[in-house]
């Protein structure tokens, strides 16, 4: 009994502070998250296909510099990277700028939190993703490739014809994996002070000291982001497989 | 190139190296003793087995090991009963333990799907022939599932293992002063962080790398079958005359 | 890429960037955590208010400057302040000649003593030299011998701080040996350790517990032991941050401080946020 009354003072205080600002707060929290690792996607699949593309050529140089960096992405600190980034940023922007005499010797270009943020768990992703479209790629017939040089396809339209479409269909699981991971690690991001949902979580908790609540808050809309990816993914799966699969 | 700077920075770093471990081997340690009881809990086919693992699976795949951290060091110990309890307190209490449990819990979250998908992948004439055999459920079990589950589970668990390498970076946000609190200390107090970064960086690439190494030995070790036959190079004795 | 490339580069990166670059000073980026009460704080609907941003307020009236407010870790705030992510910091920021290597600081608006914090039924309510007002500047027999004491009393203890601060630096020279030091991101974190009884000792500014003290949940913490000031660990008093390069903005912002400490503007924040004068 006494627990319950408890519990229900808990909730009553709960909605008291959500509904206070912290709740609308905790909502535009999650509009970052979003636009984080949106955007942390696109670096990523740019970078992705790109570093995908490297490992399954011929030449060794770029096989290593493919593996380099899926094996340096993958394997550092997510922080590491994080605050490589937000705080080198701003260096290499600035000796770039200076030295092309674009900004004054003294004057400092800014390497914004958000890009920074982004940067960092852009690459991170484009290291998952290049793994992505490596497998991919591995999964296509063979055959059709072969025959696609038989024809005497150019380079450029054996990849707008045969490769890309089929990529883009077969990417589409382990890229929702990815998009998930991404969500997971725009956390990391508030360290560089990027408002999204766990620097607003850290900053409720700590300055309320209602710890549990925010934790918990922040941990629920975390599961609502990631497992409403889900369903869209798999939408986006059977989209893209339309013409594999056998109808109902 | 500052070298004096650079060696003393990764010296530091590497004084911290004992503490990454403790906390990754301890949390792979107890993530293992927990994959293997949801696993078990799954493969019983209790409809409750089958909710509680799909609902713990989601819950820490779901959210970000930050959050559980954070639920687990700041959150748990606002209540009076967690901080009076004999049993749950001293462990709480630290933040290494909590550190540890948080691990822990997240990284069995994955490796129960990891090991789920490899008793699925058991070839089901070996499991038949089994049982055309005669063997037991726990015989079947012991001889033919869980040494082909294990061999199959390897890499996807190997690559599990290397990537709680890096979760262990999180205990510095609780005041554990592992690899990447010294380095962020050092940072601070030099206002350096580039330089001091990449050091620790290198120090994590070679430990992934030695890890990942390790891995790839035992992979090899337990995969005789799958490598081709050693050449028959010695001298085929010929047979003893038997009279 | 040619040149042209990289300036096009640069000009994109230019518009995304905040105004670091302004030399006539008219919009000023001011770094506060937003965490430490009541120095500044985040309220509900997540403006920063407290003791800094009403000076904050004076000075950039005084001095006709816009003044934006932005939050930002603690740790991140003098790397920050140098890359050029805002322009000045004002965050409960000692002034100490270690720090004065990398960056500048204004004329001091508050001095705020160092303090240790404890529960009151723990082992540490009864510290030696309970209140008494240690001065390290004068380095002399009576702060050596109570820093003696402060090592012999703490021995084995654990004591939490905030990272990167000058109470750091201080149980880094005196205390890492005898006691067991936890370093929090962030001060609300060792008070919610110490409430929940992990810690034995928070030390941090008089100041910030003063704050810490007026909330409900800390009616079982008090002061304990000696409070230090002074001495080149501790400084002489709070200041606000600037780069080295901005001489003309520190110039602009000093003018305007020492205006609102002569009339009382200051005070009067004083004794609004903290109940008592610390500009002295």
């Amino acid at each position: 009994m006494d627990f319950l009354n408890s519990l229900m003072d808990q909730l009553s205080t709960a909605y008291e502070l959500l509904a206070a600002g912290w709740g609308l707060q905790l909502l535009w929290g999650i509009g970052w998250t979003l636009a984080v690792t949106a955007v942390s996607m696109m670096i990523g699949a740019m970078l992705g296909s790109l570093v995908a593309a490297a490992k399954l050529s011929q030449r060794g140089g770029l096989r290593f510099i493919g593996e380099s960096y899926t094996t340096v992405f993958r394997g550092e600190p997510e922080l590491l990277v994080i605050y490589l980034f937000y705080y080198g940023g701003t260096q290499i922007l600035t000796g770039v700028a200076r030295s092309t005499g674009s900004i004054g010797s003294t004057d400092i270009l800014n390497m914004p939190s958000f890009l920074g943020g982004v940067l960092a768990v852009g690459i991170i992703s484009g290291a998952y993703q290049a793994e992505v479209f490596r497998g991919s790629f591995l999964a296509i017939h063979r055959g059709e490739l072969e025959a696609a040089r038989a024809y005497g396809m150019s380079a450029w339209l054996r990849f707008r014809l045969v490769i890309m479409p089929q990529v883009l269909r077969l990417a589409v699981p382990g890229l929702g994996n990815v998009w998930q991971l991404t969500i997971k690690d725009s956390a990391l991001i508030s360290v560089t002070g990027v408002a999204e949902l766990m620097l607003t979580a850290n900053k409720a908790a700590r300055s309320t000291h209602h710890s549990l609540l925010f934790y918990t808050v922040a941990g629920i809309l975390y599961l609502v982001m990631t497992s409403i990816s889900t369903p869209i993914f798999d939408k986006a799966e059977r989209y893209t497989s339309r013409s594999f699969l056998r109808p109902k | 190139m500052d070298y004096n700077f650079y060696l003393s920075t990764m010296w530091s770093v590497l004084k911290a190296l004992p503490l990454t471990l403790e906390i990754w081997f301890f949390g792979i340690a107890f993530g293992l003793i927990i994959a293997t009881g949801l696993t078990w809990l799954r493969a019983s086919g209790s409809k409750f087995g089958e909710y509680f693992t799909r609902a713990y699976v989601f819950v820490f795949r779901g959210s970000p090991l930050l959050v559980q951290l954070y639920l687990i060091y700041f959150g748990l110990s606002q209540f009076d009963f967690v901080r009076h309890s004999p049993i749950l307190w001293p462990i709480l209490r630290d933040p290494m333990y909590c550190t540890i449990v948080a691990m822990a819990l997240n990284t069995a979250a994955y490796e129960s799907e990891i090991f789920r998908g490899a008793l699925r992948a058991v070839p089901v004439g070996q499991i038949e022939a089994a049982k055309a055999f005669g063997m037991s459920a726990f015989t079947r079990f012991r001889l033919v599932t869980l040494p082909i589950a294990l061999r199959l589970a390897l890499p996807a668990y190997s690559t599990e293992i290397i990537l709680m390498t890096k979760a262990t970076a999180l205990a510095s946000m609780v005041t554990i002063m592992e690899m990447m609190g010294t380095a962020q200390k050092i940072q601070h107090d030099t206002f350096r962080p580039i330089e001091v970064l990449t050091c620790a960086g290198v120090i994590y690439l070679l430990l992934n790398l030695s890890i990942a190494r390790l891995f790839a030995w035992v992979e090899y070790l337990l995969s005789p079958h799958l490598r081709p036959a050693p050449e028959q190079s010695q001298q085929i004795k010929p047979v003893p005359e038997v009279l | 890429m040619t040149s042209s490339r990289w300036i096009a580069l640069a000009a994109v990166a230019l518009t995304c960037s905040t105004p670091a670059l302004a030399k006539d000073w008219k919009t000023v980026t001011v770094a506060m955590e937003g965490s430490y009460a009541p120095w500044n704080q985040t309220d509900a609907s997540g403006k920063i208010v407290g003791f800094e941003v009403d000076i904050l307020n004076d000075v950039c009236a005084r001095a006709k400057l816009e003044c934006k407010i932005q939050a930002q870790d603690w740790d991140g705030v003098i790397p920050g302040l140098t890359a050029g992510k805002f322009d000045i910091v004002m965050d409960g920021m000692s002034i100490t000649e270690e720090r004065m290597k990398t960056i500048d600081f204004s004329i001091p608006y508050a001095s705020s003593p160092v303090a240790f914090l404890a529960d009151k039924n723990g082992p540490l309510a009864q510290m030696s030299n309970s209140g008494k007002m240690i001065d390290l500047s004068k380095d002399d027999a009576e702060s050596k011998a109570a820093l003696d004491t402060l090592r012999k009393e703490l021995t084995g203890k654990n004591l939490g701080l905030q990272v990167s601060t000058t109470e750091a630096t201080f149980a880094d020279k005196y205390l890492k040996d005898v006691a067991n030091v936890h370093e929090y991101k962030t001060t609300d974190e060792h008070d919610l350790d110490l409430m929940a009884g992990r810690l034995d000792v928070a030390f941090a500014d008089t100041t910030y517990f003063l704050g810490t003290l007026a909330k409900p949940d800390a009616k079982d913490l008090e002061f304990v032991g000696p409070q230090f000031k002074g001495g080149p660990i501790l400084g002489p008093g709070i200041g606000a941050a600037f780069r080295k390069t901005d001489k003309d903005l520190q110039d602009i912002y000093n003018k305007a401080l020492k205006a609102a400490l002569d009339d009382g503007s200051v005070s009067k924040y004083s004794m609004q946020w903290f109940k008592i004068d610390i500009t002295k």
